[in-house]
């Protein structure tokens, strides 16, 4: 552990990796809270997915990667959204065919810039290489992220929990839905130097869902849910660093303990706290 | 006495299929009116169609004679209790608290005043000592108060609520039609989708009774005689009928 913080006073780029990934810690720990919330966790998956064709689009055009990225991951949702109102198929499978396909045309765009290491990169992140201008993009990204949820969380509280009663009093909820995709969008483009594409989904749902077993409050859900993305962030970049793992990867496990942590040990809703309460029960019968 | 709510000649429909044809129908202001009907004779289409909710075929609805968009906060809607999502992290009285936001409009919290008024209304469905509990730790009658104190926070002129007494206790029934019968007499207009015929004399005034058509529409009374109730409710049973007459 001293030998970690040691070195984060030494070498720049561990103060941008912890940065960063603190960073996304916390925006994806907010987003993540609207997603699972409103059942989107394979949307999530799906959104992530899609950003492989625009971020290969970008390097080809020589444009910021930002703006492809979300222009296909809106598009995508776009078009599920599209498929699913106008046939009898389903939202989760329209979202299968729409996501895989994307991914694919991404693959086979970036293959055909012959290089694969730019792939590895995108798809599974590597947060000790992040550069300045990255960590910037993040920052902005986060604040964006942010002053829009604080901005509109009555907003966003009130057609997550009864999308009725906003469409009736005269709330866009279709305008909301895709805004929320929007900065889902934003929030993997940020992820991407840190867990990358495949793993965005992890640091969505993850720290999200351990936060939704802690607390009744939505608003204390979201400190909870980014105080525990940030929390594995600095765990998987600790074991990252010190053990010479791939980064998005230890983020990723070090968030999965923390759920299970969360699942076990919960007040009111942990295995542990459910186990008592029923030999507790048991006791009070039999005496 | 003013119109609250005018259907002119309402058609619906769900992918082909015909949820409501050729509804018309005028609701006074000040009454309490029930609709009944069969299973799937579009008693919530109807609803929600009124809302808005749901595209119309063809057809007019007025309320307070404007249009919906135009009086969208001044209509409250409880929905049916299947439709919340029960383990959503939100406590009673943040619930109720929703009910300020329509007039508050976007980029503004509610303040302590809103939430003075939030509680006042969770008191009038007897539910404050509950404020802090999440919401799915109620029963579905105490769910159901809390959602009705929800729509008091809305102070709107007219309420829609679909079928409030499903899966509650006496008490919180007792509770809920009292309630509904104040608002009434204040002369608020509120329209109940229901589905129980034997309590519908004692609780409503009018009754909108409904089969995909508008089978009638009137006083208590005179919809709820038998030969009238048949029209609705046999075309149901029909095809049965006709094979017990064969055999």
């Amino acid at each position: 552990m001293i030998n970690f913080i040691d070195a984060l006073m030494y070498y720049g780029f561990l103060q941008k990796a912890l940065t960063t990934s603190i960073m996304v810690g916390v925006i994806c720990g907010v987003i993540g809270c609207f997603i699972i919330l409103r059942g989107m966790a394979l949307m999530g998956d799906a959104i992530s997915h899609a950003v492989l064709p625009g971020v290969a689009l970008s390097y080809m055009l020589g444009i910021n990667f930002f703006f492809g990225a979300v222009f296909t991951g809106v598009l995508t949702s776009l078009g599920i959204g599209f498929i699913s109102q106008n046939s009898r198929i389903k939202n989760d499978v329209s979202i299968g065919i729409m996501f895989t396909a994307a991914f694919a045309s991404g693959i086979i765009m970036i293959t055909l810039m012959k290089s694969s290491t730019d792939l590895y990169h995108i798809l599974f992140g590597n947060v000790l290489a992040v550069r300045p201008s990255e960590m910037w993009s993040t920052l902005l990204i986060g604040i964006f992220v942010i002053v829009c949820v604080y901005a509109f969380y009555k907003e966003l509280l009130v057609s997550s929990f009864d999308s009725t009663m906003a469409a009736a009093y005269g709330l866009p909820t279709r305008v909301i839905h895709y805004f929320l995709m929007t900065l889902l969008t934003l929030v993997t483009v940020a992820s991407l130097q840190t867990v990358g594409i495949v793993l965005v989904v992890a640091m969505l749902i993850t720290p999200a869902a351990a936060a939704y077993l802690l607390t009744n409050r939505l608003w204390v859900m979201l400190y909870l849910s980014a105080g525990i993305g940030v929390l594995s962030s600095i765990l998987g970049l600790y074991f990252s660093y010190t053990y010479n793992l791939a980064s998005g990867a230890a983020i990723v496990l070090a968030a999965t303990v923390l759920f299970i942590l969360a699942f076990v040990f919960s007040p009111k809703k942990g295995l542990v706290w459910r186990a008592i309460k029923n030999i507790r029960k048991r006791e009070m019968l039999s005496r | 006495m003013k119109t609250a709510i005018a259907v002119k000649e309402l058609y619906v429909s769900y992918f082909g299929s015909e949820a409501l044809k050729n509804v018309s129908f005028t609701v006074e202001e000040g009454k309490l009116v029930g609709i009944i009907g069969p299973n799937g004779a579009g008693k919530s289409t109807l609803l929600k169609a009124l809302l808005n909710l749901i595209q119309k075929e063809k057809g007019e609805v007025a309320i307070l004679g404007k249009t919906i968009k135009e009086m969208r906060t001044k209509v409250a809607y409880v929905p049916q209790r299947s439709s919340i999502d029960w383990d959503f992290p939100i406590t009673v009285f943040d619930t109720v608290l929703l009910g300020t936001y329509p007039k508050l409009g976007v980029f503004k919290r509610p303040k302590k005043i809103d939430k003075a008024f939030a509680y006042e209304c969770l008191e009038k469905v007897g539910m404050t000592e509950f404020r802090n509990r999440q919401i799915g730790e109620l029963s579905g009658g105490q769910q159901q108060r809390v959602f009705l104190a929800r729509a008091l926070a809305q102070e709107p002129e007219i309420y829609l609520l679909d079928e409030p007494f499903v899966g509650v206790d006496v008490t919180s029934e007792e509770t809920i039609i009292l309630i509904l019968k104040q608002l009434r007499d204040l002369g608020k207009t509120v329209v109940v989708v229901h589905h129980d015929l034997r309590k519908a004399k004692e609780y409503f005034n009018e009754l909108i009774l409904l089969n995909k058509e508008l089978i009638d529409f009137g006083v208590v009374e005179k919809v709820i005689q038998p030969e009238v109730l048949e029209k609705a409710y046999n075309i149901q049973f029909s095809p049965l009928t006709n094979l017990e007459a064969k055999a």
